[in-house]
């Protein structure tokens, strides 16, 4: 049984579309895991059809994506999909992922945005940010991997029960592959196309990841 | 004494009876109490008879007693912050299982 796990936060315009897109791609157990939007993000989500679980409190995409996990260990999913709430993410990218792990036997897949040239990635991000923030993420994790950050991954049920996210912020991202070494899983990457509406993590965000990295363990 | 002096140890007075106060409602416990009341006691020695850090400040090396109290404050301030980042991230992880504990409870 599949779960797409879809954090939001502030994507009143954005969701209804995200969830529709997910439903039309035959994914029919959706989760929209609202982080205290300020905006009429829930009410949208479940126009749209959604299960919709909502944060009291705004505490960071890392922790959107626990909560969305938690959900799943309880309610017996046995593959769970992180699929970002902005409309930044193709939905067909979902069943390339799935086949990986029913077929290719791995426990999670993660997705890339330079196995192919759908991504129209920003010049700035694409040859400084993204690079720099590959070698971080080797640093901390010493898994060498083509991307970084994007937030799509598949997660099987070992991965499920053996990744637990505790970086409540976007640092979560660099966590998620520091378990996937340390929990022996069996990892690839799929090509994933990202569509970009807004920049995403700038230089501050990337500074706070590391922050976060170092101080919260 | 100069009035310096005297501001000085009425705040500390304060301060200390600040510290019995929260060690009375229970927000502080024994090792807190004796801790913090050590310290007011002693930043108050210091601030009465000056030349008691510089008894010390021979002691332990240090040239004069003023520098060995910037020294020891700068110590026990990284301390404090050490310690308050540590408190601050855990109250920030209950929170989130608060939170998360409540959204899993929606239908």
């Amino acid at each position: 049984m599949i779960l797409v796990v879809v954090p939001a936060y502030n994507e009143e315009k954005r969701i209804g579309r995200v969830v529709r897109g997910l439903f039309e791609h035959d994914y029919k157990n959706v989760l929209v895991v609202d982080d205290c939007s300020r905006d009429n993000t829930v009410k949208m989500a479940l126009k749209a059809g959604a299960k919709v679980l909502s944060h009291k409190i705004n505490r960071g995409q890392g922790a959107s994506l626990e909560t969305g996990n938690e959900y799943a260990r309880r309610n017996g999913y046995d593959t769970v999909v992180h699929f970002d709430g902005d409309d930044q993410m193709n939905p067909e990218d979902i069943k390339m992922a799935i086949d990986k792990i029913e077929k290719g036997g791995y426990d999670i897949v993660l997705g890339s945005r330079f196995l192919d040239d759908r991504s129209k990635i920003p010049f700035f991000k694409k040859f400084l940010i993204l690079p720099v923030s590959r070698w971080i993420n080797l640093v901390f994790t010493h898994v060498k991997l083509t991307d970084v950050h994007n937030g799509f991954r598949v997660l099987n049920k070992k991965s499920l029960d053996s990744i637990r996210i505790t970086q409540d912020q976007m640092a979560h991202n660099t966590e998620i592959v520091k378990q996937i070494k340390k929990n022996k899983l069996k990892f690839t990457e799929i090509p994933v196309e990202i569509r970009y509406h807004e920049f995403g993590q700038g230089i501050r965000g990337g500074i706070k990841i590391i922050w976060d990295l170092i101080i919260k363990v | 004494m100069y009035v310096i002096q005297i501001l000085l140890v009425i705040f500390f007075l304060f301060a200390l009876s600040r510290v019995v106060l929260r060690y009375r409602v229970g927000d502080l416990r024994v090792g807190g109490l004796v801790f913090w009341c050590l310290f007011w006691v002693i930043a108050g020695i210091v601030v009465v008879i000056p030349n008691s850090s510089a008894y010390f400040a021979e002691i332990v090396g240090v040239g004069r007693g003023a520098d060995l109290v910037v020294y020891v404050s700068l110590v026990v301030l990284f301390f404090m912050i050490f310690k308050l980042n540590v408190k601050i991230e855990k109250i920030n992880k209950d929170i989130t299982k608060i939170v998360r504990e409540e959204s899993l409870k929606e239908k």
